[in-house]
């Protein structure tokens, strides 16, 4: 599971550089994430534009990095593909992350 | 009937596909299954739906159904006209209590960690059925499948 984190400002950004984020992978994903997210920061953005397919397996993993960072910090999305935001919407989880378009506009709007 | 009498064509494009049950092996299947016909005729918007059900159902099979030890799985589609129909067999375990999960949604104000597949499956198929015969599990359902126009 390859994950590319940057410091952007006090935002941590973190691209997954992986095509999907499934129960081969869910695992391994929260992991890296938990080493990743011990940087100090104000925010974490999670760049999902190179993802094309997450399953439930995935979602509950994103979900756990979310529990992780909190309450201090919240977890947001960037680049949801359509597969990944069909998986978002139905599940209702769209709800409870703050989503962006793309990661330009969420380095642009705090919080 | 058809008002020319003409016969009438029905394109069937029917495919079979055996994966074992690891979750490297079922992402393999399911990958296999994507690139081929039929799911490759499909709109982007129906393979994208087929690509979620699938694999919610398969991995479901990798980590209850053959929760005690590694088996295999075999995928078989049928497009018609308008529909995928998906036969998904496996020799696992039975179904808790011989019946489908409800798959109610989760909460998502609870925070949820997992849940979402059956209720992804259940949103996203229609006619699903269930059966145990000997040995087997048969997961039979159908899936919206508009061809791609492209």
């Amino acid at each position: 599971m390859l994950l590319k984190s940057a410091m952007a400002g006090t935002t941590l950004v973190i691209r997954v550089a992986e095509d999907r984020i499934d129960a081969a992978g869910a695992i391994q994903f929260k992991e890296r994430m938990r080493d990743l997210i011990q940087v100090p920061c104000d925010r974490v953005i999670l760049d999902l534009g190179q993802v094309h397919f997450l399953d439930s397996s995935g979602l509950g993993a994103v979900v756990a990095v979310m529990k992780l960072l909190a309450p201090e910090r919240r977890l947001e999305l960037a680049g949801l593909t359509p597969t990944v935001e069909k998986v978002f919407r139905l599940t209702r989880m769209d709800s409870v992350f703050t989503i962006h378009p793309a990661l330009a506009e969420g380095l642009r709007n705090a919080g | 009937m058809l008002a020319d009498g003409g016969a009438l064509r029905v394109m069937q494009a029917v495919a079979l596909f055996r994966m074992a049950s690891d979750s490297r092996d079922v992402r393999a299947g399911l990958h296999r299954a994507l690139q081929a016909e039929p799911l490759s005729l499909l709109s982007a918007d129906d393979r994208s739906t087929a690509e979620i059900v699938l694999a919610e159902v398969l991995n479901n099979i990798a980590e209850h159904a053959y929760a005690q030890g590694d088996g295999t799985i075999l995928l078989s589609l049928a497009l018609g006209h308008d529909r995928l129909d998906c036969v998904i067999e496996d020799q696992g375990g039975p179904m808790p209590g011989g019946a489908l999960p409800e798959g109610a949604a989760p909460d998502p104000a609870r925070l949820p960690e997992g849940g979402f597949g059956w209720h992804l499956i259940r949103t996203l198929c229609c006619d699903l059925s269930y059966e145990r015969i000997g040995p087997t599990n048969r997961l039979k359902f159908s899936l919206p499948a508009e061809r791609s126009r492209g």
